[in-house]
């Protein structure tokens, strides 16, 4: 188990170089001019644009840019982004928590509502579950989330008023400014709990509910087909019979017996989700304008702050690197073929 | 006739069929008699001629009697897809029949728009889905949009198709040091979720629809070329390349004419899904305004366009309606389509799946 692990830990360095000569690749395509972007730290800069492509050697040969460049996010700099007007690792430092708590609140119900769908949808295969879980995972797996978020904005908030955008709202964003509210975590329903105030807890859902309801029944789809057929497989599978023969509860059958192992192959797919929900926050948060790292990631792209985009593009990547190493961890952990091969 | 040969033979009665190519033929023998509709045809002689080819195409593929359009015809589901597919060719076919450009017009693709008021307005005579943002008209831009779709998905899908069979072949016949390099190759483009590696490459490369379709191709190939090389190591290893290679066949030829024809299958699935996929993020590229320059008819843009009202006028939250739901319907469909399709791609070409879903 050791030795797989430090393999597969031996792999990451190896990929996050591997990044770094993409986005410097691409930066490629960019003038000298427009690349001095990434040494300016203060807009006061700006004006000596030319003492900075000499400063920082951007006339130079290749590869001795991009080992300069190396040194540079070695020591954490990113550059100035000029979208969110701070340098940029601050930036993803200030923006990723919210989104992480995003994540976090579409992924718990994805993967607890995704696999009793699809398992009700196996146990009762032909019936009404089933029917009703296959066409709902056809339909959503053609629907946009960017045009499913729009309609979510115009009926929960538009119509109802329930989840509005934004992060809090403006009386709670007052309070959790003020003195009498502790920053511990920069999760905000983490925190206001730790504060005991309920009321900032309760409406930093209601602003959560918009954006994750826009992403959770799209990225539930292809959950509750693989499931479906990942339990029906095992179904059939002699365990089970022996299981059901020795006068086992169905339920227990079900529960201990059969999904346990139906749920390996669920661990990949959920690595992939993860992935899926990454990108999907770009378009969720901008639609909800909320303050996270996708949306400060979109708008840095459309005014071409390219040091804001490439900084979050690698901290994307970064992110889900090590969240297909978790995968990959977890499912040796609970499949012991795997750490074999 | 035995049980299952009455299986395989129960498709679409032959009679439907039949009956819609006889509906067909009324209906363009009707439309001739109007003087407007014909000079209509005949002012756009290539594009009908595009139609009448596409028909003729698809009623050869529909009455094949080959074993795959009888399990195609047996799948409501896959029959579903085909229509909806067949729908979107014709209605690109026709673009300039269904939504003439007006006069004189530089750029087909620009939707026209009356004046500069910035309301939207509900579908009235003369704009049958109403107008959105800035009187862009929505039919127009739906109706050309279609074609602006089909040639995106068509030129990513091959660009990447392209990358993903030479790469890929070349790593899994090859193998050794060559297959680990361009193996850890695409783990680098894997490690960024798709929609965010896209957006980084338009933000640099510069807005615009070509810059939209390098930077999905450039998304898009890691995956063919690990299909293809997972295919190829386990075609490799069978008898017949083998034999192949003790007639004293080249490495060329074994791989196009012995491997490639084998291993193909699975990408043809894959291609077909990712028709869908590829309009999808082109979409949400210019959702998000990094796509093609304003007014062009493209279905995302006009998505973007409907953002600005979306939340309607107070007491009246649906009131702008139309300017979201017509095109998101449209893109919906379109992406159902493709799944529906690589669906019945996936459960035809590859029978150890038959049955999965």
């Amino acid at each position: 188990m050791a030795a797989f692990i430090a393999r597969r830990l031996l792999l990451l360095p190896l990929v996050a170089f591997g990044v770094t000569l993409l986005i410097f690749a691409l930066l490629q395509f960019l003038s000298p001019a427009e690349r001095a972007g990434l040494f300016v730290t203060d807009p006061r800069q700006l004006s000596q644009i030319g003492s900075i492509i000499r400063k920082y050697g951007l006339d130079k040969p290749v590869h001795v840019q991009y080992w300069n460049w190396l040194k540079q996010l070695a020591r954490g700099d990113l550059g100035w982004s000029q979208t969110a007007r701070m340098p940029t690792a601050q930036a993803i430092a200030s923006f990723f928590p919210a989104t992480f708590e995003l994540t976090f609140y579409m992924f718990v119900p994805i993967i607890l509502i995704g696999i009793w769908l699809g398992t009700q949808a196996a146990v009762h295969k032909d019936r009404f579950v089933d029917h009703f879980s296959r066409f709902f995972a056809i339909s959503l797996r053609g629907l946009p989330s960017f045009v499913w978020g729009l309609i979510v904005l115009m009926a929960f908030y538009g119509w109802l008023g329930w989840f509005p955008p934004g992060r809090l709202s403006l009386d709670a964003e007052f309070f959790v400014k003020s003195a009498q509210f502790h920053t511990y975590t920069r999760l905000m329903t983490v925190d206001a709990l730790l504060n005991a105030q309920w009321w900032i807890f309760l409406d930093a859902l209601r602003h959560i509910a918009g954006p994750a309801l826009t992403l959770v029944l799209v990225e539930m789809a292809l959950l509750v087909r693989i499931t479906r057929s990942s339990m029906l497989e095992v179904l059939r599978q002699d365990y089970v019979r022996t299981a059901r023969a020795k006068g086992l509860d169905e339920p227990v059958v079900i529960r201990r017996h059969a999904r346990r192992n139906a749920l390996i192959p669920v661990i990949t797919l959920s690595s992939l989700l993860f992935v899926g929900l990454l990108g999907g926050v770009v378009l969720a948060e901008t639609i909800f304008n909320f303050p996270g790292i996708g949306k400060w990631g979109a708008e840095a792209a459309v005014q071409l702050d390219i040091p804001g985009v490439t900084g979050f593009a690698m901290f994307i990547a970064f992110v889900t690197v090590l969240g297909n190493l978790a995968a990959d961890v977890l499912y040796a952990t609970v499949d012991p073929r795997i750490r074999l091969q | 006739m035995s049980t299952p040969q009455a299986t395989l033979t129960r498709t679409l009665p032959a009679r439907a069929l039949g009956s819609a190519i006889v509906a067909f033929v009324v209906l363009a023998l009707v439309s001739a008699t109007s003087p407007a509709l014909r000079a209509r045809v005949l002012s756009h002689p290539v594009d009908v001629a595009a139609l009448l080819l596409l028909v003729a195409v698809i009623a050869v593929i529909w009455t094949l009697p080959s074993d795959f359009t009888k399990r195609m015809k047996r799948n409501p589901l896959s029959v579903t897809g085909f229509t909806i597919i067949a729908l979107f060719l014709t209605v690109a076919a026709l673009a300039p029949l269904l939504a003439s450009p007006k006069p004189g017009t530089r750029d087909p693709y620009l939707i026209p728009h009356e004046g500069f008021m910035p309301d939207p307005r509900p579908p009235y005579p003369g704009h049958p889905l109403g107008t959105t943002g800035n009187q862009y008209d929505l039919y127009y831009g739906i109706v050309w949009g279609t074609r602006t779709a089909f040639r995106v998905a068509v030129i990513v899908v091959a660009i990447s198709m392209a990358i993903g069979l030479i790469l890929g072949s070349v790593a899994g016949f090859y193998g050794g040091r060559l297959d680990e390099v361009i193996m850890r190759v695409t783990d680098i483009f894997l490690a960024f979720p798709g929609l965010v590696l896209a957006v980084v490459v338009t933000a640099v490369l510069g807005k615009g629809l070509d810059k939209v379709m390098i930077a999905i191709a450039l998304v898009g190939w890691p995956l063919y070329a690990r299909l293809l090389r997972g295919d190829i190591l386990s075609v490799k290893q069978r008898d017949f390349v083998e034999a192949a290679r003790a007639m004293g066949a080249g490495d060329l030829r074994i791989v196009f004419r012995h491997v490639i024809p084998n291993a193909i299958y699975p990408f043809m699935v894959v291609a077909a899904f990712d028709m869908g996929v590829v309009v999808l993020v082109a979409a949400a590229l210019s959702f998000l305004g990094l796509g093609a320059e304003v007014g062009y008819a493209d279905w995302g843009q006009l998505i973007n366009m409907s953002r600005s009202w979306i939340l309607g006028v107070p007491g009246k939250p649906f009131i702008y309606w139309y300017t979201v739901v017509f095109p998101g319907t449209v893109i919906f469909l379109f992406v159902l389509g493709w799944n529906l399709l690589g669906d019945a791609f996936r459960d035809i070409l590859d029978p150890r799946l038959r049955g999965s879903t």
